[in-house]
């Protein structure tokens, strides 16, 4: 039996990715985690002086606080398997993918083990947020110093 | 309309978390790939100028996906490239946002000190 | 190339611990014993890691009434640990002539074979053989921090917290005995998929089963059961498709099983079902030896698959390697 013909069998009895039922899941989990934030920035318009467009800080902090704590209980990795980018995407997935890595490595010390592992999943999405923002605002620099685009 | 507002913040918010699962799940990517890429995605939609008019328009449905970390970091290094020029492009990234890495650096942390990883299913 | 091992090494005694996790395995009952803390109230995974394999070599110095480590000529054993520490670290408590082990999940039957070897040859009156695993300390080696909330697919397998030894010595009548075995060779089909190991490993466990039978001049239906290691579920289905492939009939194929596919019952949270080191050496040095040991099975085919994949060559775009060992064991 070659690669190919292995190939062919192993497809057909593998059970296909259950695409529909994955996007309803990531759409309704992520859209009420993001509820549940919008229900937050809410809270600290009201209650503490702050203003729509301050108020994003705060949010993610209190969400990134929540994901620690579904983290630490052993939760987040349970709504992680029926949500997939659900609970991936938002921001508490950001706040999990840390806590997690800092508490599974907790025994190889605070500092090489939290200290150097905590953004052992997360640390691609600051690395590729700040070049991305670094290689966005230079081109939109130059674009603007050519005149072609405004502010 | 405060329910139009809520209903917006689902939509929108559900929808980003839809395009990950389809990076996930037909483009095979891992959960790693898919967020830089959703990442990478905010920056250029706030170079373009579109990501704010949609934070205006969903709220917490924009800003809680890690799409927005991408535009906050770029328009904090466009705000400042508009004022200092070529160098407020690289001392302007983390002018609006840090608290979302803050938070995260704190608040793992804290959980390191207290939690342990537990191997239990259900 | 087959192994004939013409004085068939016997299986004296075999030892099987598991974690609290376990307890939802169909085959709780056979084990020895069953521990409440995963990390078997060490600090660490890794420390409670060695400990299981610790208490499992005790279990069976006990049911062989040995009482000094120093009567046991070798200790085979290996783990999926980064070099193998859990199992270093038990084998200096044991203090017995230790040769570290690697053949992933296959190193269940590879530490056999070589026991048996060493037996044959006369140069080892009892040998330990096994391997282990601890779900903690594998998957953050293989895969995501524990509390990380990734999605799995379907495929996927659930790595078991257990270890299972068996102490191996001269034939003794109405024991199990092994009489053959193969060693398996390399094989990839090109799986790149890390969370669909039963995929990439049915081609080796084919291979290696096929190479057996053919070399033994033997039929599938000449053995009461041919059980895999970990192939689960979705990899079990693979083998049998196979093997009907090459022309076996359905009777022949009811004969094939798979410890991780039955592992944890049809329990959907585990997915495809179990894998590990610890997966097939808990099942084939517990619930298989007793088959054996009661008569239910005169002649069986242990077959435990390993997929040979680290996270790195998993990164760097490296297909997974995999390969299978076989023996046969019969009981007069």
């Amino acid at each position: 039996m070659d690669q190919q013909q292995y190939q062919q069998i192993e497809d057909k009895i593998t059970p296909p990715t259950p695409y529909l039922k994955n996007i309803i899941k990531a759409f309704l989990i992520g859209g009420l985690i993001c509820t549940i934030g919008h229900a937050i920035t809410y809270f600290y318009i009201i209650f503490f002086d702050f203003t729509e467009t301050t108020v994003g800080n705060p949010t993610a902090a209190t969400m990134v606080f929540l994901a620690m704590l579904l983290t630490g209980f052993g939760l987040y990795r349970k709504l992680g398997q029926v949500a997939g980018a659900g609970s991936a995407v938002p921001v508490t997935g950001f706040g999990n993918a840390v806590v997690s890595a800092a508490i599974e490595h907790k025994t190889e010390g605070l500092v090489l083990g939290v200290g150097g592992n905590i953004f052992k999943l997360a640390g691609s999405v600051i690395v590729f947020g700040v070049a991305s923002a670094f290689f966005v605002a230079l081109i939109k620099l130059i674009l603007v110093s050519m005149g072609v685009v405004e502010w | 309309m405060i329910f139009i507002d809520f209903l917006l913040a689902f939509v929108i918010g559900g929808l980003i978390c839809v395009i990950g699962q389809l990076l996930m799940d037909v483009g095979k990517l891992t959960p790693a790939h898919t967020l830089s890429t959703l990442v990478v995605a905010g920056s250029i939609l706030a170079g373009l100028g579109w990501y704010e008019p949609l934070i205006d328009l969903a709220g917490a449905g924009a800003t809680i996906p890690i799409t927005s970390f991408g535009n906050a970091l770029t328009s904090g290094a466009i705000a400042e490239a508009e004022k200092h020029g070529w160098v407020g492009v690289l001392t302007g990234m983390f002018e609006v946002t840090s608290s979302g890495i803050s938070s995260a650096i704190v608040f793992g942390f804290i959980a390191a000190l207290i939690f342990k990883p537990k191997g239990k299913v259900n | 190339m087959v192994i004939l091992f013409n004085t068939k090494p016997s299986i004296i005694a075999c030892g099987s611990v598991a974690g609290p996790l376990e307890k939802k395995s169909v085959f709780y009952s056979y084990f020895d014993s069953v521990v409440e803390d995963e990390r078997w109230n060490q600090q660490t995974n890794e420390q409670g890691h060695a400990m299981m394999i610790q208490e499992a070599c005790k279990i069976i110095m006990k049911k062989a009434n040995i009482t000094n480590n120093l009567d046991i000529d070798y200790f085979l054993s290996g783990d999926l640990v980064n070099q193998m520490t859990p199992t270093n670290f038990a084998a200096r408590e044991l203090a017995i002539s230790f040769i570290g082990m690697f053949s992933a999940c296959a190193t269940s039957v590879s530490s056999l074979i070589v026991a048996s070897l060493l037996t044959e040859l006369g140069a080892s009156k009892y040998a330990i053989a096994g391997s282990s695993s601890q779900h903690n300390s594998i998957e953050r080696q293989f895969r995501y921090p524990i509390d990380y909330g990734g999605q799995k697919p379907e495929t996927a397998q659930w790595t078991v917290t257990a270890a299972g030894y068996a102490l191996v010595g001269k034939h003794q009548p109405n024991l199990p005995s092994i009489v053959a075995g193969t060693i398996g060779k390399v094989v990839d089909y090109g799986e790149v998929n890390p969370f669909h190991m039963g995929g990439a490993m049915a081609p080796a466990a084919f291979d290696t089963i096929q190479s057996h039978l053919k070399k033994r001049n033997q039929k599938i239906s000449d053995y009461d059961v041919i059980m895999t290691g970990d192939l689960g579920k979705i990899g079990l289905k693979i083998l049998k498709a196979m093997f009907a492939q090459t022309g076996a009939k359905q009777e022949e194929l009811e004969i094939f099983r798979d410890a991780g596919a039955e592992f944890y019952g049809e329990d959907k949270s585990f997915q495809s079902g179990a894998s590990g080191a610890g997966c097939s050496a808990s099942v084939y040095y517990s619930y298989m030896e007793q088959q054996l040991k009661t008569g239910r099975y005169k002649r069986v085919l242990l077959c435990a698959t390993g997929a040979l994949l680290s996270p790195l060559s998993f990164q760097q775009g490296e297909s997974i390697p995999c390969t299978a060992h076989a023996v046969e064991i019969t009981v007069e």
